[in-house]
């Protein structure tokens, strides 16, 4: 048995639920965990071998063979692919001589499409060796690789730094803010423990009704009332309670947690703080997407900051009993782990396949106890309205949807970035902010919102009108919406978990419907079998990721009907696309016979 | 008004469903009153000899044969009805579909355990008159349009009667629970 091993796994106290850490731990080490590796980490948390060996072929970055001494994941998201994602692909194919989803036969290189890395104001980009390469050039492309051949470290192509703390000296990374906006709350003027010194005053109770009076509502993308959350949690009968932040960001297109991350984690931190004195936990954890893992030693230095503080540990400003500490738990590239249970799910070493509900979360969630989850925004902005008041809060925004919202906008516009606006702004009025004109649509909230059409470019965000997590796809004039909407099928199949059959096959039949409509051979049956059948994925998935996945290409149906009947055959009621020639093709030339004419 | 013709036929399928048509008993008198056969295993009548009003498959695509007889059949019907999980899904057969089709021959007829040693020549089956396999076994409607389809695996006797008496007489077909459910 290595004693590597060994020592990781009791780094982790022998915990099967800490099985995302000693599996990212192993993995770090090599690039892989081994077939030997998972039969020892077995062992020695008393657990089967395919206990481990679910969680780990779970997760996109985990993997059990070696995927070279320099791992490229290349974003193949929309607006990836809109920056010119495919010639960066085929670059690096060349220059390496492997395809992509292989390693090079000399191991060097491994070649991976990877889902929205968080970065879409900087596209094309990609992580090699965990270490995020933004607006990546063919010019780059070969240069990196000539350099990798020749034994540069991947540390040493890093060229410049972007702005902000992401060039101190515990991030260096070449990734740029881009916030384009700065609003009255999370992008305010603020000083860490603001919030946390008015604890000293309050019971949880007021702090729990603080938080239901300003009517903040989930950032995260669902929207329930935080407030009303927190008191469920704190009613919940339970022997511990724990708070989990919700930093996955994986809806393609959002990317405003990771300018939370590296300019204002210390509010977010509070936020977890605050959270766990009204609910009474003792235990935060932060639930970090591993594409931001260069934000690590960052966060682990405020955190520690915190503690020298005295904001986090026994009796945290002098408050009796007021016990609380916060770790970071990476995930492993999977976009339904932002999905509350299945986050729970991952947090606790296993595969992240979302939990039927009722119960929900704040009755039965981490390890079996009540449990809050939020997202990022969502707990920063209860820093400031802990701060500064409710009233102060509920004066921005609209009647439903107080304070501000953190916009991610990406896209075919002159300004991409992240933008700090009061709820209540209308399209065309973000549109002209963010610099985009000749627009032809907006994907409101990513590929699970809507898209939308200019005739709806009046309507306002906010809850009462288009709600959103914050991602703004803008799609200029010349655009085909049929290829947008193929991404975004794309996008569900790969992170569909597998458990309900509709979200399992249905998104496959429906997207190869769309392919046989954009190939020319679809006719108006297609059509009407697209729009009846997507709208049983709301009913028939167990999760948000089923439910929405034919958003898409429904309401991109219902908006540019006009795009998909141009495509569609006339005067025909049937096209199966079948080809007898092509379907011989292979058995012919297995038997060594020609095909029939 | 004459009787209805029926033809029927079985591509990639193990008969079971034409044996679950039979499964209705006394009732087929009855069914012979209804309606006229025409191609059909259940007369051993081979081609066509004139239009016929329904169509019932049995069984997917897995070879050129099958894709000739289904395109023959929806010529000659004017409703068809895929019967049963491979007309359907594919089915069984379709389980191939993830596996390349060499490697399947291979596995056949080279490496199998009753094959490997005793085809010194790796031969592999390739008479003009044999019909050649399809990449992937294909489920009916991917070759075809196909009207209705009735499920299981085979579906019942009490589905088909249902849906053949609906079809002929025009009425609403029963659909009662039991005949539906297959667990
Ligand atoms: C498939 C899927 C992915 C999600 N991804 C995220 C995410 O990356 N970040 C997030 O905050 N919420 C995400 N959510 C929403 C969470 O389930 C949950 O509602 C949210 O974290 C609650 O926090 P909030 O109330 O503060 O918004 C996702 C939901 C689904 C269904
Ligand atoms: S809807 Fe999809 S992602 Fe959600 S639980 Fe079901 S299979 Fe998994
Ligand atoms: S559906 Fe079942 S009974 Fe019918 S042909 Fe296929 S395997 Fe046989």
């Amino acid at each position: 048995m290595s004693s590597n091993i060994q020592s990781i796994v009791e780094k982790y106290g022998k915990n099967e639920t800490r099985l995302m850490d000693i599996l990212h731990d192993v993995h770090c080490e090599n690039g892989f965990v081994s077939d030997e590796e998972i039969k020892e980490i077995a062992l020695l948390l008393n657990i089967s071998k395919v206990d481990v060996e679910q969680t780990l072929t779970f997760y996109h970055f985990f993997s059990k063979n070696p995927r070279g001494k320099y791992t490229v994941y290349l974003n193949n998201s929309l607006v990836a692919k809109m920056m010119g994602r495919d010639e960066i692909a085929h670059t690096f194919e060349k220059a390496t001589g492997t395809k992509f989803g292989t390693v090079s036969d000399d191991g060097l290189f491994g070649l991976y499409d990877t889902s929205c890395i968080g970065m879409n104001d900087q596209e094309p980009a990609a992580i090699i060796n965990g270490i995020v390469f933004p607006k990546i050039t063919t010019y780059r492309v070969k240069e990196l690789v000539k350099s990798f051949r020749m034994g540069s470290s991947v540390q040493d192509m890093i060229n410049s730094f972007g702005g902000g703390q992401n060039q101190s000296e515990l991030i260096h990374a070449m990734v740029t803010n881009n916030l384009n906006r700065r609003g009255a709350v999370i992008f305010s003027d603020y000083t860490p423990g603001e919030g946390l010194e008015k604890l000293k005053s309050m019971s949880p109770e007021d702090v729990i009704a603080e938080v239901k009076n300003s009517n903040i509502r989930g950032r995260g993308g669902a929207g329930f009332p935080t407030g009303l959350k927190w008191d469920f949690c704190s009613k919940s009968p339970g022997d511990e309670k724990f708070v989990l932040c919700n930093a996955d960001e994986g809806e393609p297109g959002t990317f405003k947690d990771r300018v939370i991350l590296t300019e204002r984690p210390s509010l977010m931190f509070e936020g977890m703080i605050i959270a766990g004195y009204a609910i009474g936990a003792k235990q935060g954890i932060l639930y970090l997407r591993k594409e931001y893992e260069y934000l690590k030693n960052h966060l682990e230095f405020v955190l520690n900051e915190f503690r020298e503080k005295g904001f986090l540990g026994k009796s945290i400003l002098g408050i009796d009993g007021f016990d609380y500490d916060i770790r970071i738990q990476f995930g492993a590239g999977a976009y339904v782990c932002g999905e509350e249970s299945a986050l729970i799910e991952s947090c606790e070493g296993k595969r992240g396949e979302p939990r039927n509900r009722p119960p929900f979360p704040v009755q039965v969630g981490y390890l079996n106890q009540p449990t809050i989850i939020n997202n990022v925004e969502s707990l920063s902005s209860v820093t400031k309205i802990i701060s500064n008041g409710s009233v102060w809060f509920k004066s921005m925004g609209t009647k439903e949807s107080s304070g501000t919202k953190l916009l991610s906008i990406s896209g075919d516009l002159k300004y991409p970035g992240t933008f700090e606006v009061e709820w209540g702004m209308s399209i065309n009025e973000m549109l002209e902010m963010a610099g985009a004109s000749d627009v032809k649509a907006v994907q409101v909230g990513g590929p699970s919102g809507r898209l939308i059409a200019p005739n709806e470019f009046h309507r306002t965000i906010c809850y009462e009108d288009l709600p959103t997590g914050g991602a703004m796809i803008v799609i200029g004039e010349g655009r085909s919406i049929l290829e947008t909407v193929m991404n975004f099928m794309d996008f569900f199949i790969d992170e569909s978990c597998g458990s309900c059959a509709p979200c399992r096959y249905l998104t496959v039949i429906l997207r190869n419907k769309l392919k046989k409509i954009i190939d020319g051979k679809g006719v108006s049956k297609d059509l009407e079998e697209i729009v009846h059948w997507g709208k049983q994925m709301k009913i028939a998935n167990r999760c948000g990721l089923g439910q929405s996945a034919a958003n898409p290409i429904l309401t991109s149906i219902e908006n540019f009907r006009g795009e998909y009947e141009a495509k569609i055959e006339k005067g025909k009621d049937y096209d199966t696309e079948f080809d007898l020639n092509s379907a011989i093709i292979e058995s012919s030339r297995a038997v060594g016979r020609f095909p029939e004419a | 008004m004459s009787k209805p013709i029926v033809a029927t036929t079985s591509l990639a399928g193990c008969f079971g469903c034409h044996m679950s048509l039979l499964d209705i008993d006394e009732r087929i008198l009855d069914l012979i009153e209804l309606v006229e056969f025409n191609k059909s295993p259940v007369d051993d009548i081979k081609e066509f000899t004139k239009m016929c009003d329904i169509g019932i498959i049995e069984g997917g695509c897995c070879n050129s044969e099958n894709v000739h007889v289904l395109k023959d059949f929806r010529k000659n019907c004017k409703i068809l009805v895929s019967l049963g999980e491979c007309a359907i899904m594919g089915g069984l057969p379709a389980m191939r579909n993830n596996i390349p089709i060499e490697e399947c021959l291979q596995e056949a007829y080279l490496n199998g355990p009753s094959t490997k040693g005793h085809n010194p020549d790796g031969i592999m089956p390739n008479d003009e008159e044999l019909p050649i396999l399809l990449n992937k076994v294909y489920p009916c409607h991917e070759v075809v349009k196909i009207d209705y389809y009735l499920p299981g695996c085979p579906p019942r006797a009490d589905l088909i009667w249902n849906a053949l008496v609906a079809l002929v007489t025009g009425d609403e077909m029963k659909l009662p629970y039991e005949v539906v459910k297959f667990d």
